[in-house]
């Protein structure tokens, strides 16, 4: 039974307000497949029900748990694979030959989802600068608490750990728990995990060298990408690097930002 | 590009056949190892994906025969199979495999393993906006 166009105009609204992520109105059937375990959660016989709900109660820990689960938590490891050659093989030693080698760097995954992007930037300083990758510090966040608890985990199924991520490196830093593949502790050592909403104001975050923000802008309008954007300069060391997604670029919505090869790989860095 | 199927299951092979199909490649298949060794000595692909499991010659037996002529030096072979154990990964890895998918897999697992082996596949990046 498809949602009605009050509710879901209400869901909307709901999650344009407070997460600022803008939902196609001809995409209701997100809704239904995304909302419907949360609302069988709460007893609700039906989306609909869950909705109402929602609408009779002042906002709290419910619409919350609605918001994020709205969100697009699509993530594998290695996602599109080049932005992570680029940092190993390029980023990396370029801020390491401008730091010093024996200065820690600190990067940043935010919209983390279910841990699988920072665990891949994980991996991939381990393979490429390995002992030193002990001196590099991830930080991961996400909106979704619920995801965020299943990153730090660290624990995995077949499907989520056969796409993406290299035969070699799942040998190598996953341990075979029955059925799943957790993260080993070398690996899980790097990164902490943290929630936070983009389209909010940010608590107060230490300057990262690396800012991993992939696929996120294109779900927000443009005003929000830009205050997004003015926020990402104020964390961003002056000399750091910021990877967005394929499809997305900080051009007419930021002139603060140049873009600069990595290898074959294109990020983009704070105009000084 | 040429590849070379090999998996015992007839329905592993129409799979894996269309999948490989609808990711550029020309696609030729057999039922055990020794009939793969005739047709890659017929028709040398650029790829193999082989099944671990096979009666007669089984899958890492034929991944290390094939590893051992240097005609075959520059095939990529990737391991399709329920053998989901590590240290069967690890083996076969060493033994000279490309890389490994763990049966059930679904297409884009398949090329994002043969782009993981170096070979060409069209990126099919989909966005979905919410």
């Amino acid at each position: 039974m498809s949602l009605p166009p009050a509710e879901f105009d209400y869901l909307r609204r709901l999650v344009r307000r407070h997460a600022a992520i803008v939902i196609d109105p001809a995409k209701a059937y997100l809704a239904e497949n995304r909302l419907a375990p949360l609302a069988k959660e709460h007893g609700c016989a039906s989306l609909q029900e869950f909705l109402r709900l929602l609408q009779g109660r002042s906002f709290g820990a419910v619409h919350r748990e609605a918001v994020a689960a709205m969100a697009n938590h699509e993530t594998w490891f290695f996602r599109d694979s080049a932005p992570f050659a680029a940092l190993a093989e390029h980023v990396v030693p370029r801020l390491r030959r401008a730091r010093g080698c024996g200065h820690s760097l600190s990067l940043w995954s935010a919209a983390c989802s279910t841990g699988q992007e920072p665990y891949s930037i994980a991996m991939a300083l381990r393979e490429n600068c390995g002992a030193a990758a002990d001196t590099f510090s991830i930080l991961a966040t996400d909106l979704c608490e619920a995801a965020l608890k299943r990153a730090a985990a660290g624990i995995y199924r077949q499907m989520e750990v056969n796409r993406g991520l290299p035969a070699a490196l799942l040998t190598r830093y996953f341990t075979r728990r029955g059925l799943y593949w957790q993260v080993k502790p070398e690996i899980a050592a790097m990164v902490s995990f943290r929630p936070l909403n983009l389209a909010a104001p940010w608590p107060e975050i230490p300057r990262v060298d690396v800012l991993f923000l992939r696929n996120v802008l294109i779900y927000f309008a443009a005003e929000t990408r830009r205050q997004l954007l003015a926020q990402v300069r104020r964390v961003l060391r002056p000399d750091g690097f910021l990877f967005l997604g394929t499809a997305e670029t900080p051009r007419d919505l930021d002139d603060a930002f140049k873009p600069v090869e990595a290898g074959h790989y294109l990020c983009y860095q704070p105009n000084q | 590009m040429h590849a070379l199927v090999v998996d015992d299951s007839a329905s592993m092979r129409a799979i894996l056949k269309r999948t490989l199909n609808e990711g550029g490649f020309a696609v030729t298949t057999a039922s055990n190892g020794s009939d793969a060794l005739t047709v890659m000595a017929q028709l040398p692909p650029e790829l193999v994906l082989i099944d671990w499991n096979m009666p007669g010659m089984n899958g890492f037996e034929l991944l290390r025969e094939i590893r051992r002529q240097s005609r075959y030096e520059a095939v990529k072979l990737i391991m399709v199979t329920t053998e989901t154990n590590k240290a069967e990964m690890s083996h076969a890895l060493a033994a000279g495999a490309n890389e490994y998918i763990m049966k059930p897999f679904t297409p884009d697992v398949v090329y994002d393993k043969l782009r993981l082996a170096g070979l060409p596949v069209p990126q099919a990046e989909a966005v979905e906006c919410v």
